[in-house]
């Protein structure tokens, strides 16, 4: 799916990237254990996480991982953005919970990896 | 060619700037993403380590045409027991470090899992060593 439909599913807000909004999504996994994220090996993943902090970012940056779905509204800090920004990371924020938001993007078809 | 960084304790604002760093290179040095992604991982799994569980230290990396090396050095406390800290799910970790997204005790696993080669040297109240070693050429098997 688009990323755009990720946004409207969640009703998410854009706070980086939005230049990729076009970009196609396959894969969904939601995790706030970052070492479990770096062991996936699969590339084009949409991150739901609910841990707002540097390493979120540096852990999608590592795995590339282009996309991060910040849940329960978590607001990254101007230092998460300007890294997202540097590596070209869009940044979603949804109201939802992991789970609301989890189980609508599985529904309408996002892929989970496992 | 060969890099030295230095890694603070409990520097978690900084934590994955080397790995970072070091990424930036292998792309420059035109690896392929497979190789450049088993690299990082690893290295940020040990950065984050470092930054974590010790008094401080330093990540060499050697980068050579058929091999990228990865030596980390930490100042102690050491690791009483390298294989029950090996062991996915043990951890020793602080709540600061659960809250980062690590100290679930997978940090060891997953840089053995990427690597080609691994050699740890630790004990209670000693300095860690470890040497990672990322065999470059194709169809090399890691894990």
């Amino acid at each position: 799916m688009k990323l755009s439909e990720v946004v409207r599913i969640v009703n998410g807000t854009v706070l980086s990237g939005a230049e990729n909004l076009d970009k196609e999504v396959l894969l969904g996994f939601s995790s706030d254990l970052m070492s479990d994220v770096l062991t996936l090996l699969a590339d084009d993943i949409l991150l739901i996480t609910g841990l707002s902090n540097n390493q979120a970012i540096r852990t999608a940056e590592m795995s590339d991982i282009s996309h991060i779905l910040f849940v329960r509204n978590k607001f990254p800090t101007k230092t998460m953005l300007d890294l997202a920004n540097e590596h070209g990371i869009t940044i979603i924020t949804t109201p939802f919970s992991m789970f609301r938001a989890s189980g609508l993007l599985f529904e309408q078809g996002l892929e989970p990896v496992y | 060619m060969q890099t030295v960084y230095q890694v603070r304790q409990g520097d978690f604002a900084n934590a994955g700037k080397i790995s970072s760093t070091v990424k930036g290179v292998l792309k420059q040095l035109n690896l392929a993403p497979e190789h450049i992604k088993r690299i990082v991982v690893a290295l940020y799994e040990a950065e984050v380590n470092v930054v974590a569980h010790s008094y401080g230290g330093f990540i060499q990396c050697t980068f050579a045409s058929d091999k990228i090396t990865i030596y980390v050095h930490d100042e102690g406390p050491g690791i009483p027991d390298v294989t029950l800290a090996m062991t996915e799910g043990y951890s020793t970790a602080s709540a600061e470090v659960r809250e980062m997204g690590f100290g679930a005790g997978m940090g060891l696993s997953n840089m053995r899992k990427n690597c080609d080669l691994m050699h740890i040297e630790s004990a209670q109240d000693k300095p860690t060593d470890i040497t990672m070693v990322f065999n470059l050429q194709q169809g090399t098997q890691h894990g």
